[in-house]
């Protein structure tokens, strides 16, 4: 009798310190640190900076117009551009990204416009873009059920022969579902392309890590699912990117899934409506504001003469030019049409749904006269 | 019935919505309470007169959970007691499962109605038949608490009704307060049950406000009340949509309707001598929810009026609810939602003989 019991993946467990390849300071990190990943090029380095730059101007236009009434939540990533812009940077267009409500900045990388990211935090309709034209799923509010469809999505993509790629984000707290223990088998087993991003912000709502988890590291669990696992310093785009990099490749190239943690915090409160002065000290929000991604990176781009004065004007630039798109947008109402409602349920009419609709247009012209 | 009664009426006069030119200057001289301040109140007198009921779930800690109802339970019984759970439905009502074998009596929160559907499972192949298929051996006194339904202009996954999942399974009781005094006595009543109890709250009342004096106790949980008395025909509502029907019923006396609303209160088991006594006397109906209505709770409400009452009734039972569409976005949830205008709309639509 064969107990079939070979083992398919190594079995090292990531590094203990997250890996890093820029320190806090913006200097290059030492060797040991950045587990045999290199810098990316400096052109790669400033278009991650431009990307972050103009996303955390994004996020705080967003973040004042949910306060003035615009939107009516807004679940913000401050603090996170680099675990986002790293990750989905690190895709070619043809792939595909599975984001969560707080990956809206993700979005922008994908080329969709901040009106359409909005919609429905604005209340309009559940969702406001192209999926396929952008290869972008729908943001996914119920936790961690993305993760499984980038997995069907990268296996259909092979099926054809197609070299796809899926991107999936998940917070620290819904690698606890169901639905994300699953994603990470399947993926494993039927070994699909797919990099799994775990933003470990910290907090899930209220819940501290130390109440979600009781593994040394997310990426520690890759290795009982028979995929690689790598811990990243989060604040750091450079080692995001280079990582997430890796791991599309080798997913590219029949490699496999890859589970990535990024560790990172949570600058905003969950959401608008939160209030974090329940369970966390200000302290540590200033502690981790003091890390800030976009500063580090500015750092060094600045140390290496890699961004000149007049590319940071021109970044300013555009950074204004998007927040003033995305106000534009949030200030006109949209026109929404209750009859639509009705459309979009199934491919095929329904006798039933014509029906509801002439009665709720009736009640609308009666409303009118 | 009377606490009900009169405890459903203050509540209307303290809601902002409906305060219009209501006066709160005859009201008892008592706190005016919120409904999920009453939640919270039942929570902690349950959990001080019986130290095996505990309470886990979702960010219910420091927190006190996203509505609050949970607020100040740790600080009170500690963390043993009360505790933040992984973030994982199914874990949370499946552990709850194995606690109330062994004796304890969990009370867990689901943060948001669409988002109990990972515990689907657990709740429907295990909590639900736990006793039948033991022959009784083994009881889950557990408490589900589901925040549930729409109007507070949530986004997507926030709004769900999801009362027909959970009644048509067979082994679970199924309730739904719509005001704080019956918030407070239902909630105590389900912790006591030996059954598990899928407790509904509907967000949309959280914070409507009664003038109450707590502990209060109403009527049992498995009995429908009538909130308000007429001739004519009766609304059957529950949860958010008992306003509704108050506020059709207001509207109707403008139009000469006599009109009597029942609060089913238990969704499961249904009161039907309670409903049915109304209809009897107003041999008229209408059911009215938030749900899509296709194969909807209504359905079942009109079935059993209609078998039970069908020769005193002068026509056939009506249902007022939601599209048979998703739940929409806040900013078209205004259309998609039953309204009292609806109600009337529908109710004109019978032949009436009013004399
Ligand atoms: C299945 C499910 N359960 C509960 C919720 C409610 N909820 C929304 S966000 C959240 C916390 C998520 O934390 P985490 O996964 O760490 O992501 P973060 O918000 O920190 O990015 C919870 C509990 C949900 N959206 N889906």
């Amino acid at each position: 009798m064969s107990l079939n019991v070979e083992h398919h993946a190594a079995r090292t467990l990531p590094a203990e310190k997250p890996l890093r390849l820029l320190d806090n300071a913006g200097h290059a990190a030492p060797a040991r640190e950045a587990g045999g990943f290199a810098l990316p090029a400096a052109d790669t380095l400033l278009d991650l900076y431009r990307r972050m730059v103009v996303a955390r101007r994004f996020d705080v236009q967003v973040t004042a117009l949910t306060k003035q009434g615009r939107l009516a939540t807004y679940p913000s990533a401050y603090g996170q551009e680099a675990c986002e812009i790293g990750a989905v940077s690190a895709l070619e267009t043809a792939d595909w990204l599975f984001p969560t409500y707080r990956d809206s900045i993700a979005l922008l990388t994908r080329g969709i416009a901040p009106g359409d990211i909005l919609t429905s935090f604005r209340g309009e309709w559940h969702n406001g873009f192209d999926q396929h034209r952008h290869r972008t799923s729908v943001q996914a509010t119920p936790l961690a059920t993305q993760a499984l469809h980038a997995v069907g999505l990268a296996h259909a993509a092979r099926l054809r022969d197609e070299p796809i790629v899926s991107l999936a984000f998940l917070g620290d707290g819904a690698t606890s579902e169901g639905d994300a223990h699953e994603a990470f088998n399947f993926a494993a087993v039927w070994q699909t392309p797919t990099v799994f991003v775990v933003q470990n912000n910290q907090f899930a709502i209220s819940t501290p890590l130390s109440r979600q988890t009781r593994a040394a590291s997310f990426a520690d669990k890759a290795v009982g699912y028979g995929m690689p696992g790598h811990r990243v310093d989060g604040n750091d785009a450079a080692a995001v990117y280079a990582v997430t990099r890796d791991a599309v490749e080798r997913a590219r190239s029949g490699g496999g899934p890859t589970l990535i943690e990024a560790v990172t915090y949570r600058i905003e409160p969950h959401t608008n409506s939160d209030d974090p002065t329940r369970y966390r000290a200000s302290r540590d929000v200033e502690h981790w504001k003091r890390r800030d991604p976009i500063e580090r990176l500015e750092k060094y781009l600045v140390s290496e003469g890699a961004l000149a004065e007049a590319v940071r004007a021109e970044i300013a630039d555009a950074a204004e030019e998007l927040a003033a798109l995305t106000r534009d947008a949030m200030s006109v109402d949209a026109d929404l049409d209750p009859l639509e409602l009705f459309d979009h349920v199934y491919a095929a009419p329904r006798r039933a749904l014509q029906e509801q609709r002439a009665a709720l247009a009736a009640e609308l012209s009666g409303a009118e006269r | 019935m009377t606490t009900a009664t009169g405890s459903s009426s203050t509540d209307r006069v303290a809601e902002p919505a409906s305060a219009a030119g209501a006066s709160v200057a005859d009201a008892a001289p008592t706190a005016p309470i919120t409904m999920a301040g009453a939640l919270n109140a039942a929570l902690r007198d349950a959990m001080a007169a019986d130290d095996r009921v505990v309470v886990y779930g979702e960010d219910v800690g420091p927190l006190g959970g996203v509505f609050r109802v949970t607020d100040g339970l740790q600080a009170s019984f500690g963390d043993e007691r009360v505790w933040d759970s992984p973030l994982a439905e199914s874990g949370i009502v499946g552990t709850a499962v194995g606690m109330a074998m062994y004796g304890m009596r969990p009370v867990v929160e689901m943060q948001f109605d669409a988002f109990a559907y990972p515990a689907f499972q657990q709740v429907v192949s295990h909590v639900a038949k736990m006793r039948n298929r033991t022959k009784g051996r083994v009881s889950l006194p557990m408490v589900i608490r589901i925040p549930c339904a729409g109007a507070i202009g949530g986004v997507e996954h926030h709004s769900d009704s999801s009362e027909a999942y959970w009644t048509a399974t067979p082994g679970l009781t199924v309730v739904m307060p719509s005001n704080p005094a019956d918030a407070y006595s239902m909630l105590r009543e389900a912790i006591e049950s030996d059954d598990p109890v899928v407790f509904m709250e509907p967000k949309s009342r959280y914070w409507a406000k009664a003038e109450l004096q707590l502990p209060v106790r109403t009527a049992p949980m498995d009995r429908a009340q009538v909130v308000r008395e007429g001739t004519d025909v009766t609304l059957i509502a529950y949860g958010p949509t008992v306003r509704t029907a108050l506020e059709a019923a207001d509207a109707g006396v403008e139009e000469g309707l006599s009109v009597e609303v029942v609060d089913l209160r238990s969704l499961s088991p249904f009161d039907d001598e309670t409903v049915g006594a109304s209809v009897r006397k107003t041999s008229r109906a209408a059911v009215i929810h938030e749900a899509a209505q296709f194969g909807g709770y209504g359905a079942e409400v009109a079935a059993r009026v209609t078998e039970r009452n069908f020769f005193h009734l002068a026509a056939p039972v009506l249902r007022v609810t939601g599209f048979d569409t998703p739940y929409p976005a806040p900013k078209l949830e205004e259309h998609w939602l039953p309204t009292a205008d609806r109600v009337l709309a529908a109710l004109a639509t019978w032949e009436w003989d009013l004399a």
